[in-house]
């Protein structure tokens, strides 16, 4: 089911019926049912994984005790050998040739167990791949539905609140108006801080002893004096 | 997160990044948290959650306000906006005119507070910049 498409078709038909699914129910209940499908035979796949891999280490165990007891062996014969013991030294050989034939089939039991887990791993991966796909396809059929809903919500909202919602040239004058206020306030304020910051600088020329000085009583006294 | 949870960060903040909220929950089918961003009351952010996604929608404007000489460039002009406009894109809810922002529902409530500024912001700066397509 290609998902995309069907919601694609849904929507470009425009206005459709209050409570009308986006895709038909059975098409989402195959698809939720082909995800637990999925689900399970990932599950299965991972539980042989475990099991064939614990197998696969004990194969590789055995085939290396298999190895060594061969290297073993052939030491024994060496020396039956230099002892010149040719009779021992046959049954020694003939112990490591039933090694080595066993050896051959521990290989194949390993070569075997690996090729397996490959496989599995392989259908562990694209069971997972599957599932995140069907699982992608019906978010966007769920997201679709819920969208629906969310709108309804809202406009049943300002229906039951008496409101509407505004036209976007009126918001936009609106939000305009407010932003020019919100500047001239901005201008106010700044204006504002300018003026105090002029009286800081007269403050400071005033402590100096520039310009309009306070009255104080001894500057008042000269001036009593001068007219006197 | 849910509706609730999220509706509560909210309602706790004094302020993010400088932004304040005024948040309300509307009920139905699916819960929709409506989240005003400072004054701008005329461009409420609605979210909702879905299985995979948390989403946060602003509305535009309605069909029947477009200038339908103009509508072409209009969605042209969108779409090449899409892109450039951070973090969220336009969309088409039936015969609205939205832009939206989506989130995976593990996401936190600080990228939820910043998208739904961001989304606030973009929807303001949308409508001043493609008023000339509306009637």
């Amino acid at each position: 089911m290609n998902v995309f498409k069907k919601i694609m078709t849904a929507v470009r038909g425009g206005a459709r019926e209050a409570g009308e699914a986006i895709v038909d129910a059975n098409a989402i209940r195959i698809l939720e049912q082909e995800i637990k499908d999925a689900e399970n035979h990932m599950e299965k796949a991972k539980r042989d994984l475990t099991d064939v891999m614990a197998k696969q280490m004990q194969a590789e165990r055995e085939l290396r005790r298999n190895n060594d007891s061969i290297s073993e062996h052939e030491g024994y014969a060496i020396k039956a050998l230099d002892k010149g013991d040719e009779a021992l030294a046959l049954e020694v050989a003939e112990k490591i040739a039933t090694l080595e034939s066993e050896k051959h089939e521990q290989q194949e039991v390993v070569t075997s167990f690996a090729s397996h887990s490959t496989r599995l791993k392989e259908l562990v991966r694209k069971s997972e791949r599957l599932i995140k796909d069907h699982q992608r396809q019906l978010s966007m059929v769920k997201t679709t539905e819920s969208v629906q809903k969310a709108t309804a919500a809202i406009t049943d909202n300002f229906a039951a609140t008496n409101s509407k919602m505004s036209s976007a040239k009126e918001s936009l004058e609106r939000i305009k108006k407010r932003q020019v206020n919100f500047e001239d306030r901005l201008k106010a304020a700044e204006a504002l801080e300018e003026e105090t910051s002029d009286k800081g600088l007269q403050d400071k020329l005033k402590a100096a002893g520039i310009g309009e000085q306070d009255a104080s009583a001894q500057s008042v006294l000269a001036r009593l004096k001068s007219k006197s | 997160m849910t509706i609730q949870d999220i509706a509560l960060r909210f309602s706790e903040q004094n302020s993010y990044e400088g932004a304040t909220f005024d948040v309300q929950i509307i009920p139905g089918e699916v819960e929709v948290l409506q989240i005003i961003v400072g004054e701008l009351e005329e461009v409420p952010v609605y979210l909702s959650i879905t299985d995979s996604q948390i989403l946060c929608i602003a509305y535009l404007w309605d069909e029947n306000e477009v200038d339908q000489e103009k509508r072409s460039d209009m969605l042209e002009t969108m779409l090449s906006m899409n892109i450039p406009m951070p973090l969220s894109s336009f969309a088409r809810i039936g015969d609205k005119y939205a832009i939206f922002g989506a989130l995976a529902v593990t996401s936190g409530f600080d990228d939820v507070a910043h998208e739904v500024i961001v989304l606030s912001e973009n929807t303001v700066e949308a409508l001043s910049a493609l008023e000339e397509f509306l009637v």
